[in-house]
């Protein structure tokens, strides 16, 4: 149902956020919210999941229905949602070690599966809420306390390996970049099956460095391809710091049929009887 | 054929047995069916070698004039299309000193480790007679002979093979002859000592599988969400289902692995729709984490754990009842949960069935544990009796503006606060795995946390179980209890027990979790010691009684580990030696 009187404001709520002061995570809760605001979509018909993280946090800081679950199991949770629930928009959010380690294999099927709901990964390169160790998104050479020499292991591409998995949309954004970021998000809700939006979310507590974020990146530096091949071929050649939509491709969404009753248990039971 | 000398028996035991392709499993298929509508009950399983495809296969059948729930320490008859392998059946067909071990002539001798027992032998030249049919084959005409020396009316076996292949008339005509050769060639054999009459029409029975039972039962609970990861045993539970959902307005999705499972159930179930997943051991290790989530976030939720074998991959193809640790004691941190055990095929249907209703009105996880015997044993069982009433889920009102803010964890009496279903106008609140307040916001502080611990204790702890938290039968100073598919083989034992003069009372409980003590301890008044009956290797049941329901009686155990089920002879010689000790 479409009600024009939302604004931003009524997708938050009065939980206060315990993210460190200048984390990029709030800019993608303003984002999300002038986005929802955008679509005019009633809070109660949208749900935000997640898992474990700072960012995995964002649920509860939206008027939104919100299921904050486990590390890394998050877009299983909105898969099971929204295959449940296709009258639902569903988002699901969290961190690059939510989503890429612990649940990388949940994102390369979310993929696979293009189930018509939104990814959006807040990308610090960092496990913040553990306080600072290497993501598989972390540069090679970045020191920690627990990888005092860098993991010495490249970094995984996101956007290419959703690209190779099937996802239907791909982009990214910028937190410093609300307005952007709130557009890009609409496509992504708006475009059917599964939209993976990359955001580079600083933490400035455990990777201060990031703040040069803002002059690093481009806008509208990526333009949508509708071939894989074409998309592919500008994601590895991308420094990650191009932001705009890559691809948006015209797979059908999974979207089994639900509800469509043809029978009832009893009627199951007849194939028993002798 | 417990007596030879009678002229008619009230069991037999039969097996089939041949090497891959040879069509056992068809002809077991055929025997159980025609045994069934014949009016008689039965129950199959079945054995296959270590190929993945193609190995050789046994068909294990017990006909009988009475429900049958396990099969009987001895076999009466043995007969198989060739030898090859078959000797790999060895112990799990021991014959009875009055068996008959059948054959193929052109085969040669049977295997020793079947005819050590004195088992009679007889040959037919079943390959030959099958070759004498143009589109014959062996197993048929072995199927005939069977059907005629237990003396299963003709008909029967005729429709039965008909029901099968009538859809490809160029294999039933064939098969029809050859059943026929089958059964002219039984005249040949020395006597056989035939069944009894059946008791009574086929009509209100069903012929069903336990985990078919189980799948319906979850339909009949209201269940219409299923998402699962591939694994034996619990494999055929959801191919039934996935249809079968379908057909009912539902929807099954195979997740990329059993962590997706559970999490996709949790999804659905937070969306309003009852939602299940069914596996084994080694997924429900793997969705031990979840399961905590589902309990924090009072999400409800069904795992179906068809156990196998463990640890590890252990024997995939066989029955234990290992998985109880687990299932009790697996999550971390103080996590009250259900976990139930269906005791037979037909009671996985109203068990888990129950499972749902519970999980639904207590909103929390519920474990059910059947396992590979229950779930791929094919049983003639007398129609299920209606199980518990269907899914009833305390649901939140809209609220308008101005309204109380909605409390979704809210400190009831009962522990049981409404759950706000996504759609619902005025009371989003976000569902937390994190320690939360009444309103779902996270907090580390120790007033909720202990106060959210006693919620969800309460609410499982006051809950009326009824009478179906455990399965009651006989009389007597002794007791066995048990659960699961030892209840089968111990139900028989001490049926014979009390034909001999020994009375010894059957506890078969069914909801494990939470312990119910009390009400244990009632059923075990004027009991002055009890022996525990469960099939792994360390005594979990033992344990769990011991730890949690501080019994007034002395407990023994009889346990053995899984890949042989107990049958009641070996059941009745432990009680008889426990009861003069
Ligand atoms: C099973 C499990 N393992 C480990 C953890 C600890 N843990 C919590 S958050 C986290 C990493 C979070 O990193 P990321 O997803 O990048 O989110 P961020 O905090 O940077 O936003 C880890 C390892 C956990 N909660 N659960
Ligand atoms: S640790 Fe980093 S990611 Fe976490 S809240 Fe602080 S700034 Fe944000």
């Amino acid at each position: 149902m479409i009600d024009m009187t939302l604004t931003p404001a009524h997708y938050k709520s009065d939980v206060k956020p315990v993210w460190c002061p200048g984390c990029g995570d709030f800019g993608v809760l303003n984002a999300l919210a002038k986005a929802l605001a955008k679509l005019a979509l009633r809070p109660e018909d949208v749900a935000v999941v997640s898992g474990i993280g700072c960012s995995s946090r964002i649920p509860a800081y939206t008027s939104a229905y919100g299921f904050h679950g486990v590390h890394g199991r998050a877009l299983a949770v909105g898969t099971g949602l929204k295959v449940a629930r296709p009258d639902l928009t569903v988002v699901v959010t969290g961190g690059d070690g939510d989503g890429y380690s612990i649940g990388g294999n949940h994102f390369l099927h979310a993929c696979r599966r293009n189930v018509d709901l939104t990814y959006i990964v807040m990308d610090n390169r960092v496990y913040g809420m553990t306080k600072g160790q290497p993501s598989p998104t972390t540069e090679a050479d970045w020191t920690s306390k627990l990888m005092p020499q860098g993991t010495g292991l490249g970094e995984i591409k996101p956007m290419a390996i959703a690209l190779a998995a099937g996802a239907n949309f791909i982009a990214r954004g910028f937190t410093g970049d609300p307005n952007g970021l709130a557009d890009l998000i609409v496509s992504a809700v708006e475009h059917p099956g599964f939209s993976f939006v990359e955001v580079l979310s600083p933490c400035v507590t455990f990777r201060p460095e990031q703040r040069e974020w803002k002059k690093m990146v481009r806008g509208h530096a990526l333009a949508p391809a509708a071939d894989s091949v074409e998309a592919a071929t500008r994601i590895f050649a991308d420094d990650g710091m191009n932001l705009g939509v890559l691809y948006a491709g015209t797979r059908r969404p999974f979207a089994p049929p639900i509800g469509r009753a043809q029978r009832t248990p009893t009627d199951l039971e007849r194939r028993f009887a002798l | 054929m417990t007596n030879p000398s009678n002229s008619a028996a009230t069991s037999v035991a039969i097996a089939l047995a041949g090497s891959g392709g040879a069509g056992i499993m068809t002809a077991g298929n055929m025997l159980l069916e025609a045994a069934a509508s014949a009016g008689y009950y039965a129950l199959m399983t079945r054995s296959s070698g270590p190929q993945i495809r193609g190995g050789e296969a046994a068909a294990m059948l017990r006909i009988a004039t009475h429900p049958v729930e396990c099969m009987p320490a001895g076999f009466d008859l043995l007969a198989a299309v060739d030898w090859e392998n078959v000797h790999r059946f060895g112990a799990e067909i021991p014959l009875g000193a009055g068996g008959l071990v059948l054959g193929d002539e052109a085969e040669g001798a049977p295997p020793a480790v079947f005819t050590a027992s004195g088992a009679a032998i007889a040959a037919l030249p079943l390959a030959a007679i099958a070759r004498g049919i143009p589109g014959g084959r062996p197993n048929m005409v072995l199927l005939g002979l069977v059907g005629a020396l237990l003396g299963l009316p003709e008909d029967a076996m005729h429709e039965a093979v008909s029901r099968t292949l009538g859809k490809r008339p160029a294999a039933l005509e064939p098969s029809l002859a050859a059943l026929a050769a089958g059964r002219s060639a039984a005249g040949s054999l020395q006597p056989f000592t035939p069944l009894a009459p059946p008791p009574g029409s086929a009509a209100g029975r069903w012929l069903i599988t336990g985990n078919e039972a189980a799948g319906l039962g979850a339909l009949q609970g209201g269940v219409r969400f299923v998402a699962a990861y591939p694994i034996t045993p619990a494999t055929e539970m959801l191919e039934w289902l996935s249809p079968s959902l379908e057909s009912v307005g539902g929807v099954l999705v195979q997740a990329e692995d059993e962590l997706a499972s559970i999490n996709m159930a949790i999804g659905a179930s937070y969306g309003g729709v009852p939602s299940l997943t069914a596996t084994s051991g080694p997924g429900l290790a793997l969705m031990l984490e979840s399961l905590g989530l589902a309990v924090a976030s009072e999400t409800p939720i069904v795992v179906v754990d068809i156990m196998r074998v463990g640890p590890s991959t252990g024997i995939p193809t066989k029955s234990e009842q290992g998985d109880l640790d687990i299932a009790l004691h697996g999550l971390h941190g103080d996590a009250p949960h259900l976990v139930l055990a269906p005791n037979g095929v037909g009671d996985a249907l109203a068990t888990t069935q129950w499972a749902v209703t519970l999980a639904e009105s207590l909103q929390c996880p519920a474990i059910v544990l059947s396992d590979q015997f229950l779930g791929q044993a094919r049983a003639v069982i007398d129609r299920p009796a209606a199980g518990a009433s269907p899914a009833a889920r305390d649901v939140a009102a809209a609220a308008a503006e101005g309204d109380a803010p909605y409390r979704r964890y809210a400190l009831t009496d009962s522990g049981i606060s409404p759950m706000a279903i996504p759609g619902t106008a005025g009371v989003t609140y976000t569902a937390d795995g994190l320690e939360h307040g009444e309103r779902g916001t996270p907090s580390s502080q120790f007033t909720d946390h202990a106060a959210q611990l006693d919620k969800r204790l309460r609410k499982l702890a006051d809950h009326d179980y009824g009478e179906r938290w455990a399965d009651l039968e006989g009389e007597g100073d002794l007791a066995v209890i048990t659960f699961g598919s030892c209840t089968g083989p111990l139900r028989e034992a001490l049926a014979l027990a009390y034909e001999r003069g020994l009375a010894v009372r059957l506890v078969s409980l069914r909801l494990l979790a939470p312990a119910q003590p009390a009400r244990l301890a009632a059923a075990l008044a004027g009991v002055r010691k009890a022996l525990v009956l469960e099939q792994n290797h360390s005594g979990q049941l033992l344990r769990h009684l011991k730890s949690s329901f501080d019994l007034p009686v002395p407990l023994a155990s009889l346990r053995k580990p899984g890949g042989q089920q107990f049958n009641a002879a070996e059941i009745l010689r432990h009680v008889v030696e426990w009861s003069a000790a």
